[in-house]
């Protein structure tokens, strides 16, 4: 952490999105984490996400829980929405404000704590609903928060800050959520953002539920020889399998993505995903071979990381409910509530 | 790129932007920094090292630091750093004690310096305290040379501008008065010197032959020798209407004297439009404060006489082609015109000019009539001669003339112990962790973004009541307060070690203004391209690391626009960044001598 604020002043030749703002704009308040956490590099990635997709500051809610991770929200986006929630409950809030309002960009921030411990049920439930939202874990193998203590994701074998080693299995958020059906599951790495920005922004326009796990090492408590989640151990066994560029809508797609090996996704805004092959075995739109070619590399210790699956054709929360196509605040009062006439009708149906 | 090699001491120099445009290598944002403590003292004797003249140069440099401070390029007005060098000259205690000590014994080297201007000044300054017999030969009844004949008074007060001489005067100069040297042969014949420094200026002004000019000399002036005899008091009054020739900063002080004797109506003529004029901006906005008129695209043409007497000049009115840049492509004559002037005075140039030196002393001068010097010695082609200040390559301004005494003395001392004039010190850089605590550093490393402050001024009415009120009152205490933190700390440099960066990105991502980048290496001009903001000037060196442990990256730094806050480093987790103060030290004549001392052979 800081004790001055980031100065306002900035370089004078910052490039202007469609709305007139620089990456500026897309900042927050200053992190309070320490120096050098993974998240911090997380949080300017969105900001650089955001900015780079034009978002109205005003049409972005932030979600958390509890954690390190759970601070960042409001390290972004200061103009946005923000909701921070009970631990491990962002999925109810981000599910109760999306019903509501279907009309905004819905991003949560949350960690391995927050979603594969106390959060699980409602992680897993989210992704079953296929939620209209990104969910970003910002994973780093230990509650921070709480002096570093393994959490839910910590790898078999990987040593404490303090040498004891850990001898439970971990529980992948990849693997788990293919398992689930999610139809947008990603893995990144807090130190590359030329992967993580175009990863966000594809997330945020992806009409489902998206999750990004973002390997964020723990520079504090998980960041010393020994550790599978420090920045050193990640860099070397990190293997990016799959590489996603967004284009927007109204940008041409221009020759030399067309001529190597990419495959371009059309997503549901006319925007579309172009992926880029780094790992010739990989199928990114074949659930089970990635689900098993994931698994494999995982047991040889290496992060499989891009873009890992992606099905643009499920059916999202609101198309499966059926629910209004406007957000709820923009329908007349007389459509919204019944009146008594009409809520004795409805509950003569149950009579 | 290779690996920036910062143990160049050019490289954390060229970082403040200041010290590094100063011909005198003033450090200045130290400086700044005691004046916002308070310790106005410290600050007078950090800039007296360098420049010797602070209470003179904070009212009249001509500021090639300002132009170059880098909070300009920020937010477009650069720190008033000159202002702020007054206010520690104006508000200082005495300083005698301070001074360098005078040693009794001599070394029984006698040296002559011919004016006593800031050149031949800034040489006693510097061998007086070495033991050296300094001689200097004034032909007017008081030192300064140009600093008191040609800057008025209402700019430079005589107090200020005595003091600081005598504080060199005081270290036991022989300085003889209405001394003018009428010959080179005779002071090198019969001196008995060791060395002879030629301080004496550019004191011929440049003069216009047109029609008229003859018969019209009683009311055509040159400017120089004009402002030399107001200065002097020979010359009280000038006529209601005065045409000044030239916009250079002589006529600035022209225009603004012939307002201060009576002049009613004053006209600045200018041949080009106002991107060519010479004078500084500031000197220009306070001429056209007192209601001067400057009239461009005007060239004169002749002089106009009624019955042997000057009643105006014609002037060809101009129109010029410019191309993009702004460089003139075409000129034409449109039209003339005639004003009516009771006075001209001529400012359009000054030479350096050696009638008393005879041509065949040894001493080598070019096809121009200019001496030949050595541009870092100083030395002429006779070794023991040695030329400083305008008289060594024509008109520049004090700050010049003081650096190149500095760079005399030097030269002066080491012919005189008989070592190798061109054998010099190199300078050094010394860099110091300014780390204080977790989130401490012992400078004010928060941007402040308050702008300039301007100067107040003595009203318009009050200060033509006499020809020596000094028009810059000097900033308040408020305004100091708010002007020193303004400085961008710049001499607190961003100091990386490349083998313990663990490349997490948080300095990058607090960087205010951009201007860190980790990513692959490349050639320079493709790098500069490719950083997280473009690196566009390209008078500022990247600084590039060595390849970082994890990746094999490199850490580049584009030094243009980095405000010096320091959170780099405070979000460093692990202290690869820090933030360390860079002290230049640019040899002196004192440095040479403790180095020449410490090769002699010891006695027992």
């Amino acid at each position: 952490m800081t004790f001055i604020a980031k100065p306002k002043v900035a370089h004078p030749s910052l490039p202007k999105n469609a709305l007139g703002f620089t990456r500026r704009d897309y900042e927050g308040a200053l992190s309070t984490l320490c120096a050098g956490c993974g998240h911090d590099s997380i949080t300017a990635a969105i900001v650089e996400a955001s900015w780079g997709l034009g978002i109205e500051p005003q049409n972005m809610v932030k979600l958390s829980g509890i954690g390190c991770s759970s601070k960042t929200t409001a390290y972004f986006v200061s103009g946005g929405h923000g909701f921070n929630s009970v631990h491990g409950r962002m999925p109810s809030i981000a599910m109760g404000a999306n019903a509501a309002n279907r009309a905004l960009s819905y991003i949560g921030v949350s960690g391995d704590g927050d979603t594969l411990s106390i959060g699980l049920g409602q992680f897993c439930h989210a992704i079953r609903r296929n939620l209209n939202m990104l969910y970003i874990i910002e994973n780093n193998g230990v509650y921070g928060l709480t002096k570093g203590q393994f959490s839910a994701s910590a790898d078999l074998g990987t040593k404490a800050k303090k040498g004891e080693t850990n001898f439970q299995p971990p529980i992948d958020a990849v693997l788990l959520a293919l398992t689930l059906g999610a139809s947008f599951v990603a893995r990144s790495f807090s130190g590359d953002k030329e992967q993580l920005v175009p990863l966000i922004q594809a997330g945020l326009k992806h009409q489902g539920f998206a999750l990004i796990d973002v390997l964020s090492p723990c520079v504090t408590f998980n960041d010393h020889e020994g550790s599978t989640k420090s920045y050193a151990y990640t860099r070397e066994h990190y293997e990016p399998a799959v590489h996603a560029d967004f284009v927007p809508p109204e940008r041409e797609i221009s020759v030399d993505y067309q001529a190597g090996e990419t495959v371009p996704v059309v997503m549901h805004d006319g925007s579309r995903i172009l992926l880029r092959k780094l790992d010739a075995a990989y199928d990114s739109t074949n659930r089970s071979t990635a689900a098993a070619h994931i698994q494999e590399r995982m047991k040889a210790g290496e992060y499989l990381t891009g873009l890992l699956f992606i099905e643009e054709s499920q059916r999202d929360f609101h198309d499966i409910n059926g629910t209004p196509d406007a957000p709820l605040n923009s329908l007349p009062f007389e459509t919204l509530s019944p009146g008594s006439q009409g809520l004795e009708k409805v509950l003569s149906r149950y009579r | 790129m290779e690996p920036t090699d910062t143990a160049h001491p050019d490289y954390y120099h060229r970082v403040v932007d200041c010290q590094w445009a100063c011909p005198a290598h003033t450090d200045v944002p130290e400086y700044i920094r005691l004046i916002a403590q308070g310790r106005f003292t410290d600050a007078y004797m950090v800039n007296r090292e360098s420049n010797v003249f602070p209470g003179i140069l904070g009212r009249v440099c001509d500021r090639p630091c300002e132009p170059a401070c880098r909070r300009g390029r920020i937010e477009q007005k650069p720190v008033a750093i000159c202002r702020l060098k007054r206010v520690a000259a104006d508000h200082r205690d005495d300083v005698t004690k301070l001074l360098p000590k005078i040693p009794k014994l001599k070394n029984g080297k006698r040296i002559a310096c011919i004016g006593a201007g800031c050149a031949s000044l800034t040489v006693a300054n510097d061998l007086m305290p070495l033991g050296y017999e300094v001689i200097i030969f004034e032909q007017y009844g008081e030192p300064g040379g140009l600093m008191r004949t040609n800057i008025p008074s209402f700019r430079l007060p005589q107090t200020v501008l005595s003091e600081e001489i005598g504080m060199i005067t005081g270290m036991g100069v022989d300085l003889r008065l209405n001394s003018p040297i009428r010959s080179m042969r005779e002071l090198l014949g019969k001196g008995g010197f060791d060395a002879v420094f030629v301080g004496s200026g550019a004191p011929k002004g440049k003069e216009l032959k047109l029609p008229g000019r003859e018969a019209a000399a009683a009311n055509v002036h040159i400017g120089i020798a004009w402002l030399e005899s107001v200065a002097f008091g020979h010359i009280e009054k000038i006529g209601k209407r005065v045409l000044i020739i030239g916009v250079g900063n002589t006529a600035m002080d022209c225009c603004r004297t012939s307002l201060r004797l009576g002049a009613e109506s004053v006209k600045v003529m200018a041949r080009k439009p106002r991107g060519f004029f010479k004078a500084s901006v500031w000197e220009l906005e306070d001429a056209e404060e007192e209601s001067v008129a400057i009239i461009i695209n005007r060239s004169p043409k002749a002089f106009v006489l009624e019955n042997g007497k000057l009643t105006g000049m014609l002037f060809d009115k101009m129109e010029y082609d410019l191309d993009a840049s702004g460089q003139i492509t075409a000129e034409r004559i449109t039209d003339e015109e005639f004003l009516p002037a009771d006075d001209v005075i001529l400012a359009i140039g000054q030479e350096n000019a050696f009638p008393w030196v005879e041509r065949d002393l040894g001493i080598s001068f070019d096809k121009w009539d200019v001496p030949v010097i050595d541009k870092t010695t100083f030395q002429s082609t006779r070794p023991e001669v040695f030329f400083g200040g305008d008289a060594a390559f024509g008109p520049k301004n004090i700050i010049w003339a003081v650096e190149h005494g500095h760079q005399a003395a030097i030269s002066i001392h080491r012919h005189a112990q008989g070592e190798a004039v061109s054998a010099r010190l190199p300078p050094t850089i010394n860099l110091q962790s300014r780390k204080m605590g977790m989130h401490e550093w012992s400078y004010s490393n928060d941007y402040t973004p308050v702008e300039r402050r301007l100067m107040p001024h003595v009203s318009i009415k009050e200060r033509f009541k006499k020809l020596n009120i000094e028009v810059e009152l000097g900033f308040t205490a408020e305004q100091v307060e708010q002007e020193v933190q303004r400085c961008l700390n710049c001499d607190v440099q961003t100091v990386f070690v490349a083998k313990l960066c663990i490349e997490c990105d948080a300095c990058i991502d607090i960087c205010p203004v951009d201007c860190l980048t980790i990513t692959h290496n490349g050639t320079e001009s493709e790098l500069r391209a490719r950083l997280k903001a473009p690196a566009k000037n390209l008078a500022q060196p990247l600084y590039v690391s060595a390849a970082l442990p994890q990746t094999a990256r490199v850490m580049v730094k584009d030094e243009d626009l980095c405000v010096h806050c320091g959170l780099c480093a405070e979000r460093c987790p692990t202290a690869a960044w820090d933030m360390q103060k860079s002290t230049l030290h640019w040899p002196l004549a004192t440095d040479e001598a403790r180095l020449i001392e410490a090769q002699k052979p010891k006695i027992a």
